[in-house]
């Protein structure tokens, strides 16, 4: 009877007795992205569950993400198959206007260019010593682009998805404060007050709206197949979207079906930021390329614009180059304000609005030729 | 393959690739709205 009492005591304190100091600090890590996201509203759709996730994935002896933890099978249901990143996708494409680009297609350059710290990064992180696949996976946090980093690490670094996911989102939710400094050091005072004429709004037909995506589904796929479950899922939802004969397919698109995703997705995410898989040098490591990539994005964006401006006798204002990144719309508008800042009579959004339209699908694009190009190099399967 | 092999050509390659195959893109939406081009609605006039 003593002994039952003694294991019944026991078993009630097995979680204060196996709190280790490293589960302490993930739950206080945990906290902190709560706070981020609710109290200074950074991504609070991803942080706030993402943070919760790994709350309850640190909590000794609930083995959440154990066999029949209820994280594993949301994780192995939804993650492991890449199911979760590309059913966001479709919300992704149902609630994006590529009009801005549709009418400006020349600007879709300026989104390729904002890719190009995703492979500037890939070397950084070798020469680090990751791994080729863990580099891959770090490297696309530069896509600027959330899901398409899930994806990516959840298909080649899945030990890396916490880390990854939370740099991703955390600097997407940072650009107002990354891009400006950067935009500032590489740009004069005259390139920056540059106005641009007004947008040459042409009208886009509903047909074109229609076959946009189908169009660029088909092409981009045959150019990069491994890509195809990004580019057809964004497209699919663009389809939803522009085709009209579809609203409550829309609307579960990028309602319901985003909604119950992302709760589920930052759950999972959350689940994998157990202290002994988090709290590594690695992981500081990841948080800092991320960083680096993105402000590469932005710069190489900017030189870009730069060349533009150079080749069209000074009619292209640089900075818009800084909006060819995934962070739609937010980036086009950090565009806009700081132009703004040195020409109240320039109006950029619906330039920058272009290249950040662009952005959007070179960084899906980006990331599929990326994947394509490794399968190429037998680095892995078909 | 070394790791700077593949760093390398993977650098190159999809900085390439994603250019190219961006560039395709518009390529591809010009014709499209060429083959597609905006009509403008019949006013409410003509319409009767």
């Amino acid at each position: 009877m003593e002994s039952a009492l003694v294991n019944g005591i026991q078993g009630l304190f097995l979680g204060v007795v196996n709190l280790g100091m490293g589960q302490m600090i993930m739950i206080a890590l945990a906290c902190l992205l709560l706070y981020l996201g609710i109290k200074k509203g950074y991504e609070p759709l991803l942080l706030v569950p993402i943070g919760f996730g790994a709350i309850l994935v640190n909590i000794p002896e609930a083995n959440m993400m154990g066999e029949e933890g209820f994280l594993r099978f949301f994780y192995d249901a939804g993650v492991r198959t890449e199911i979760f990143p590309l059913l966001i996708f479709i919300g992704i494409g149902a609630m994006t206007d590529f009009q801005p680009l549709l009418q400006n297609p020349k600007i879709i350059l300026l989104g390729a260019a904002g890719q190009f710290g995703i492979f500037i990064t890939l070397l950084l992180a070798l020469a680090l010593g990751f791994d080729k696949l863990d580099a891959v996976a770090v490297a696309v946090i530069g896509a600027c682009d959330g899901p398409t980093a899930i994806y990516v690490s959840s298909k080649f670094a899945p030990h890396m998805l916490g880390a990854v996911s939370v740099a991703a989102y955390s600097y997407m939710s940072l650009v107002p404060l990354i891009q400006p400094p950067i935009m500032r050091a590489l740009t004069t005072e005259k390139e920056r007050q540059i106005v641009m004429g007004a947008a040459k709004l042409d009208p886009i037909s509903k047909t074109t709206r229609i076959v946009f995506p189908i169009a660029v589904t088909i092409f981009a796929s045959i150019l990069a197949p491994k890509g195809a479950p990004l580019i057809g899922t964004v497209m699919l939802g663009n389809l939803l979207r522009e085709s009209g004969v579809v609203e409550r397919l829309k609307s579960a698109s990028e309602n319901e079906i985003a909604n119950i995703v992302t709760l589920l997705l930052g759950l999972c995410i959350g689940a994998t930021m157990e202290a002994d898989k988090f709290l590594k040098a690695q992981t500081l490591l990841v948080l800092l390329l991320g960083f680096i990539a993105i402000s590469l994005d932005t710069a190489v964006g900017i030189m870009f614009g730069k060349a533009m401006c150079a080749l069209t006798g000074g009619k292209i204002n640089p900075l818009i180059g800084a909006a060819g990144i995934s962070a739609f719309p937010m980036s086009a508008r950090v565009v806009q304000a700081e132009g703004q800042k040195y020409n109240k009579k320039s109006y950029l959004l619906m330039h920058a609005m272009s290249a950040n339209a662009g952005g959007q699908i070179g960084s899906v694009i980006a990331a599929a030729v990326m994947l394509s190009v490794l399968q190429g190099m037998g680095i892995v399967g078909g | 393959m070394d790791t700077w092999t593949f760093g390398w050509t993977l650098a190159l390659i999809g900085m390439g690739g994603t250019m190219l195959v961006l560039w395709l893109l518009s390529l591809l939406i010009l014709l499209i709205k060429k083959i597609f081009p905006h009509q403008p609605e019949p006013s409410a006039a003509k319409k009767g």
